[in-house]
């Protein structure tokens, strides 16, 4: 083994890693998916969703920030971490208001699609009705927060990517919300819709105006594969 | 009130806080509560400027600010009066206390009166759970308080007038300054023990420590098997051993004063009493890992402890055993700033600390890195709990073996266990490890208690049949929290107080915590509104684990404690509330419906149930 690689096994299969490499983006590599929201290749991992959470040596952690290390043991795929990464995506359906049939993401966003790979039709859990606010003020981009998960997607890809910081939280706990660089809105911001920070986000909240169903919804990505498809179908059998 | 305001430009107070810490953006704690003190609170026009000031973009700033309970963001009354809304507090009478202030200031909670004199407000544990109700008057504590007292106190108030700033002040000067009834803070150590408090308020042995090679002191510190006393339990000489290890430019020695778990206040007793023990305990731990900087991070909450250990830092300082060449030691260079907390139950938690001391939200990070090895500004950082430090102390002044002949062979030493709630002697008792709850309870004066709180909310709710565990790391674990409830108290009701406690400290960075805690809560109150069945304790059961599991941090890996522990311990409590129905809605649709039919002026047929 070279002194820069690291070896694991997730669910039984074997992955090699740099050294540094976090668990989830050797999985990546590897073409072994585990489900997650927040995380996003280009961006640095944060941690918020919890939904990549798997057994790592016996202790739960999230793989987005996990390096991996020689010999760890990796357990994603089993149902107790799967009723609990359904609970958790259930919480982000009912903290927001998601109204799928309408939204212009629908095939296209990973929250809708993570719920139909882990089987979940509908939540069971009580509906917060949070009050969220749109913002309209941009020329070329539109916010809604109804169905904002959190996920600081936008907030690291505006500062680290973009160098902008147009985005961050306000508030703390289930009143958290995410906020931009102006009282005034967006288009007080020096948000582009050519930016990072624009194209990141995961569900229906930040979109960019004009496109809407360029795409037949029936005919965008998740309603032809589910989420994770291209990277399973990375995996080749080399690496057993 | 805008008339009282001083004169000068107001960008030019945001200029000097932010001056006053050399514009840096990691002590924007420091320079937000400055401009915070200067303005009154941080409206639009502060936050902006202090943005600029600092060349950070503002939504930065607010999303610093929004995070802290006590920092404003518009105006408030001239005295901000924040009452303890613990459930020590509710039992002691703390709902009486706010209606007779809401009744004399004519403010309800939540506002501020008319004439924009007084803004009242609930907050969580205020670390005076030994003499509840307390509150906080701007940075002021008065504590327990009786219905009577309101009168008199808003009437100093009313006197009182800080000519120099007539803005509410965090921390408050114009509540300092007026004589209220109530404001002194009791210290309440009912019971010295063998090591913290045998009397010697320092570390009389630091000048032949000091001359001890580091390795020789964190040996020591290993061989006394001192575990941390915060409550995480952590051995504080392999915490010391690897962030030593840690090749690094600088290396930190923080102090962890932000006890939050409601029904602690211990830390209270040894920093009013013995902050000289608890300093030489930092000084030693910067000998073991080489470190020339150390912070205590004060809760805001004990901002009225900031002036007294400023002296006591002053000093140190003055008898040479803070600053250059400590107690002659030649190079050996260390010294400690007071970073005050601004109401986050979550900065308790060792990385959210170091996030907020960095001047950030007091969101956990993720780990590794641990801070023994990045931890403040990305160097090796030991945070260590205050009780921690002044047992680091007597352990080097008396040596790790008579430490360790204390308590029992897994936790070695005595604890500082703050007992509060229905008890004739609340206070801080120091005992050795071990102890079992049942004499404790004897101690106190509450032999037949209904249940007891061990370890907070984040900790067990026990029954008599558990009254003879042992107060261990092994047993019951406890960074120092006891509250104990009498016959007539109700467990599910404390299990939903303290769940709320949750879902107000909850940080929200990650999903299980963030809404979680809030699902659990409403859960509670269903079962607590007459609509709970037994499909809603199978439900609470099951999400709980996800929500202990999948959490970030201890906050939300603990917040469903009180629901578990309550249920395990007391199911009959819970099975007295239950419906025998398979299921019942949230809601009850003839009572949701009753608006609607009463405009109507006829029944509706899908009301019946």
């Amino acid at each position: 083994m070279r002194q820069e690689e690291v070896i694991f096994t997730v669910d039984g299969v074997i992955v090699k890693a740099k050294t540094g490499q976090t668990i989830l983006s050797a999985c990546d590599s590897a073409g072994v998916y585990i489900p997650r929201l927040c995380h996003h290749p280009d961006l640095k991992p944060a941690g918020h969703c919890r939904l990549c959470v798997c057994n790592i040596d016996g202790r739960r952690a999230s793989a987005c920030t996990m390096p991996a290390a020689s010999g760890m043991v990796v357990i994603s795929d089993n149902d107790e971490l799967n009723d609990d990464r359904r609970a958790v995506l259930e919480m982000l359906f009912v903290e927001g208001n998601h109204f799928c049939p309408t939204c212009e993401r629908s095939g296209d966003c990973e929250l809708q699609a993570l719920a139909y790979r882990l089987g979940i039709t509908s939540p069971s859990l009580p509906y917060q009705w949070q009050r969220r606010e749109l913002d309209a003020t941009h020329p070329d981009v539109f916010i809604d927060r109804n169905t904002c998960v959190l996920c600081s997607r936008c907030i690291r890809a505006s500062r680290d990517v973009d160098g902008k910081s147009v985005f961050g939280f306000h508030g703390r706990g289930i009143g958290m919300q995410l906020n931009v660089d102006s009282n005034a809105g967006l288009s007080e911001t020096t948000l582009s819709a050519i930016d990072k920070a624009a194209e990141v986000c995961p569900v229906g909240c930040i979109v960019i105006k004009r496109t809407g169903y360029r795409t037949p919804v029936g005919k965008r990505p998740f309603d032809e594969t589910p989420i994770g498809a291209d990277i399973e179908a990375r995996r080749t059998g080399a690496t057993d | 009130m805008a008339d009282d305001r001083n004169d000068e430009p107001y960008a030019s107070d945001v200029d000097k806080a932010v001056r006053m810490f050399g514009a840096d953006r990691t002590r924007l704690m420091d320079i937000v509560q400055e401009a915070h003190r200067r303005l009154g609170c941080l409206d639009e026009a502060a936050i902006l400027s202090i943005a600029e000031c600092l060349g950070v973009h503002a939504v930065e700033i607010k999303d610093m600010v929004s995070f802290y309970a006590f920092l404003n963001r518009e105006p408030k009354g001239r005295f901000h009066i924040r009452f303890s809304g613990t459930p020590v507090a509710l039992m002691k009478g703390a709902a009486e206390v706010v209606k007779a202030f809401a009744e004399v200031t004519g403010a309800e909670v939540g506002n501020t009166s008319a004439d924009g004199e007084f803004t009242l407000d609930w907050a969580a544990d205020l670390g005076m759970a030994d003499q509840e109700p307390s509150a906080l008057i701007n940075g002021g504590v008065v504590t327990e308080l009786t219905p009577a007292d309101a009168g008199p106190i808003i009437d100093a108030l009313r006197r009182n007038r800080d000519k120099g700033n007539s803005l509410p002040l965090f921390p408050g000067a114009d509540a300092d300054g007026a004589e209220l009834p109530q404001a002194r803070v009791a210290t309440n150590l009912v019971r010295s023990g063998p090591i913290l408090f045998r009397g010697g308020e320092c570390a009389a042995a630091l000048a032949t420590v000091l001359r001890l090679s580091p390795e020789e002191v964190i040996k020591e510190v290993t061989r006394s098997k001192l575990r941390g006393r915060g409550g995480a339990g952590f051995p504080t000489g392999l915490k010391w051993r690897l962030c030593r290890q840690s090749v690094a430019e600088k290396h930190y020695v923080v102090c962890n004063a932000d006890e939050g778990e409601p029904g602690t206040f211990k830390d209270r007793v040894l920093l009013t009493l013995a902050p000289h023990l608890v300093f030489d305990g930092m000084t030693i731990a910067a000998h073991a890992l080489g470190a020339t900087q150390g912070v205590i991070y004060l809760r805001g909450e004990y901002a009225y402890l900031h002036d007294p250990l400023s002296q006591a830092l002053k000093e140190l300082r003055d008898v040479g055993r803070l600053g250059e060449n400590i107690c002659g030691v030649r190079g050996f260079n260390f010294d400690i700033r007071i970073q005050l907390g601004a109401g986050a139950y979550i900065c308790g938690e060792e990385s959210a600390l170091i996030e907020s001391l960095e001047g950030k939200r007091g969101s956990p990070r993720d780990r590794p890195p641990f801070p023994t090895d990045r931890g403040y500004l990305g160097q090796p950082t030991a945070v260590d709990n205050v009780e921690t430090f002044a047992c680091v102390a007597r352990i080097m002044e008396h040596g790790a073996a008579f430490f360790a002949s204390f308590g029992t062979t897994e936790s070695t030493g005595v604890k500082l266990l703050s007992v509060s709630g229905d008890c004739p002697r609340p206070g801080v008792y120091e005992l050795p490890f071990g102890v079992t709850v049942n004499e404790l309870l004897d101690m106190v004066g509450a032999p037949e208690a209904k249940f007891v709180q061990v370890g907070g909310p984040s900790g067990q709710c026990i029954g008599p049949k558990d009254y003879g565990r042992r107060i261990a790391y092994e047993d019951l674990s406890t960074g120092g929290s006891i509250m104990v409830f009498g016959q007539n108290r109700d467990v599910v009701e404390t299990a939903l107080q303290f769940t709320r406690f949750f879902v107000e400290g909850s940080c929200g960075w990650c999903t299980p915590c963030r809404v979680g805690t809030t699902i659990l809560k409403q859960t509670l109150e269903k079962i607590l509104h007459g609509r709970g069945t037994l499909s809603d304790i199978a439900f609470m059961e099951g999400f709980a684990g996800t929500v202990m599991r999948s959490s970030r941090c201890g906050l939300g890996q603990t917040a469903p404690n009180p629901i578990l522990s309550t249920m395990r311990n007391f199911p009959e409590a819970y099975e007295a509330l239950l419906k025998s129905d398979e299921f019942l809605p949230r809601f009850s649709l003839s009572e949701t419906l009753r608006a609607a039919v009463e405009v109507q002026g006829r029944e509706s047929l899908a009301a019946e149930e």
